[in-house]
């Protein structure tokens, strides 16, 4: 990879707490990030790791009772967290978007595509109508969408689960963002159809130069276009690194059992070496490494010490008192 | 336990149709399972795998006698589940029994593990008071959970535990045959891995037969001795997994595979072939083959004549008028 770019994205030390009728819940505990353009970024965690809530956190989406705090949080060099409601609001939607798992809840069901995706352009370019839905049509077209012309007057109940997917990413690059949030965007399509729309993700981020967080729990989903990695467990980064060598060889625990936990298409039986336990309670988090209960190489430790990200020579950080000993055997 | 030849559950002609929601018309009436035969051998795993639409829920809700078919039959160990009625009804019903996707949906919440598990033994009457509370806790023992957790309530567990005693609960009448419709997709990726570990190991160690449905085509390789393919409501192709997953016989089983997510950076390829379009509406399936309106390989015949399932020597059977194009390709 050439010099990175500065990045359009910059997180650090993000932290979000909820407040609950049963206590704090930091599910969010100091997150670095960064997203160069072009560049997709996967957050790879199981659920409650704080993918999620991180994204919306970055876009200022989140419920009143979070709390949001950090040392960074800029968008091209702009601090988002000074920013007032009203600035944040101009800035979602044109400058960083964001895609959704769910797209029929996501979209207006008593609206037509052209209406929507033309609503857009009317707000934020100030636009006629006829010019809108010219604008729409393209849109429609540029993601894959047959006869986008007669398809444009069409409400969304009339599209499929994936084409709906298509014109969701439609609205979220229409205004040219720097910064695209995916947050399990393929999870609800059917295998064949995902595969469609991570080519489209991946065509458009080229195409467009735009950054792409893409938050899954699908390795499949990080192998097939992510550039770096970020691995999350229990509101922290554990690893970043590039994508093929956190999938190739693993600098943390989690990610190495992970990994020997999906089954492969490509090859039978035996047993998967599942991971004992289950994601931890924010709640009761364990002491230590919040991993330590679950992990084949905790030692004292790792129970009393939670470890840091340290960063390593090949541009990768681990969050293990045994990273050194990962990092060997994979030698 | 090695699979046996013997069939223990076959589905002969099954097909089922549902009225479409008013909307659609009153008449408009959704394809979900359109002529299935299928076979299933004692002790052996059979992986059901499709996309969303194609069937396979309703064919497991047909093979445990939740829905009767509107034309066809399916029998357990010679005898129609259809025909039989009373004790010999229950007594069938009691062979095969269902693990479904959603544990915290398909477990009544007001009920403690103990009578969750110990429901089927009191309608079939199969123990009571002591001897009740012993099985139960066999039973938890049996799919790893500690027994003194008896007394609790569903919300108490995890996803993974849940489905644990969702299983626990189909094994208490120690059926010859367990249908589960997903039984991991609703799990943490971590956790997924032990509930894979305990179906395979009962189903060795008790010699259970598994017909398991998912639509994630890695797990159901790792699990399965034979697998079936459907789309839109009919069989593409069944076989021995490795026939099957190594040289796909039917168009769409290739095109499946072929969409499954690769598992390194380095298995990038451009050139990959991804299947266009979404699947067709099973209320308006398409003539011919059902897959033709998606399919790279189809010509005139394939609107106008729907290909049967038959038998390409290798173990396997297709439905498919170019299944020898399609393999030569593979």
């Amino acid at each position: 990879m050439s010099v990175p770019d500065a990045p359009v994205l910059r997180v650090r030390g993000l932290k979000v707490t909820f407040a609950t009728p049963r206590g704090p819940v930091p599910a969010v505990a100091g997150v670095d990030l960064d997203v160069a353009p072009g560049e997709v970024v996967t957050l790879l965690g199981e659920s409650g790791s704080g993918k999620s809530v991180t994204a919306r956190a970055v876009m200022g989406l989140l419920h009143p009772n979070a709390a949001v705090t950090a040392d960074e949080l800029s968008l091209a060099g702009d601090d988002l967290l000074g920013m007032s409601p009203e600035q944040l609001r101009s800035r979602r939607g044109r400058d960083m978007t964001l895609v959704f798992q769910d797209a029929l809840s996501a979209l207006n069901p008593v609206l037509t595509i052209g209406d929507q995706i033309g609503e857009l352009f009317r707000v934020h370019r100030g636009l006629a109508k006829r010019a809108a839905r010219a604008e729409a049509v393209e849109l429609l077209r540029l993601v894959g969408i047959p006869a986008p012309d007669r398809r444009v007057t069409d409400y969304p109940h009339q599209f499929s689960g994936g084409m709906r997917q298509r014109i969701l990413i439609a609205m979220a690059v229409a205004l040219g963002p720097r910064l695209l949030i995916a947050d399990e965007p393929t999870t609800a399509l059917d295998v064949t159809v995902q595969a469609q729309v991570l080519r489209l993700l991946d065509r458009l981020r080229t195409e467009l130069g735009m950054g792409v967080l893409l938050i899954t729990h699908d390795l499949g989903v990080a192998a097939e276009i992510a550039d770096r990695i970020a691995v999350m467990y229990a509101g922290r980064v554990v690893e970043t690194g590039s994508a093929a060598d956190v999938l190739d060889a693993p600098n943390h625990p989690y990610t190495e059992a992970l990994l020997g936990s999906v089954p492969d298409a490509q090859a039978a039986g035996g047993e998967l070496r599942a991971i004992p336990g289950t994601p931890p309670n924010l709640l009761a988090l364990p002491g230590g490494c919040a991993f330590h209960p679950r992990c084949a190489r905790a030692t004292d430790v790792c129970r009393t010490d939670r470890p840091g990200a340290r960063p390593f020579p090949d541009a990768r950080t681990a969050a293990c008192h045994h990273a050194e000993e990962l990092r060997r055997v994979a030698l | 336990m090695s699979p046996s030849d013997e069939p223990i559950l076959t589905a002969t002609g099954l097909h089922k149709t549902y009225r479409a929601s008013r909307s659609l018309g009153s008449r408009a009436r959704v394809s979900a399972v359109d002529g299935v035969d299928l076979t299933l051998a004692a002790g052996e795993t059979l992986g059901v795998v499709g996309e969303s639409g194609c069937g396979k829920s309703t064919l497991a809700r047909l093979l445990v006698g939740l829905e009767r078919p509107d034309r066809g039959e399916v029998r357990f160990a010679g005898r129609g589940l259809g025909r039989a009625r009373g004790a010999e009804a229950r007594a069938l019903r009691r062979r095969v029994q269902m693990v479904f996707q959603d544990p915290l949906t398909s477990l009544n919440p007001r009920l403690p593990v103990l009578d969750l598990v110990a429901e089927p033994l009191d309608v079939h009457r199969l123990a009571r008071g002591a001897a009740r509370r012993d099985r139960v806790a066999e039973l938890l023992e049996l799919v790893g959970l500690a027994p003194e957790m008896m007394n609790r309530y569903p919300h108490e567990f995890s996803g993974g535990q849940r489905q644990r005693i969702g299983i626990a609960r189909a094994l208490a009448t120690e059926p010859s045959v367990i249908v589960c419709d997903e039984p991991v997709s609703a799990l943490d990726v971590s956790v997924q891995a032990q509930v894979v570990n305990l179906l395979a190991g009962l189903q060795r160690e008790l010699g259970i037969a598994l017909v398991f449905i998912a639509h994630d085509l890695a797990v159901v390789r790792h699990v399965s001795h034979r697998v079936a393919v459907m789309y839109l409501g009919r069989l593409a192709e069944v076989g021995d997994v490795s026939t099957v997953y190594d040289a796909p016989a039917h168009p769409y089983t290739r095109a499946l595979l072929s969409a499954v997510p690769i598992r390194h950076p380095r298995e990038r390829d451009p050139d990959r072939e991804v299947l266009g379009g979404d699947p067709p509406s099973p209320v308006t399936p398409p003539a011919g083959c059902r897959f033709h309106t998606r399919c790279p390989l189809a010509r005139e015949v394939c609107g106008a004549e729907t290909p049967v399932l038959r038998e390409l020597g290798d173990g396997r059977v297709a439905a498919c008028h170019f299944a020898e194009t399609a393999l030569s390709r593979a």
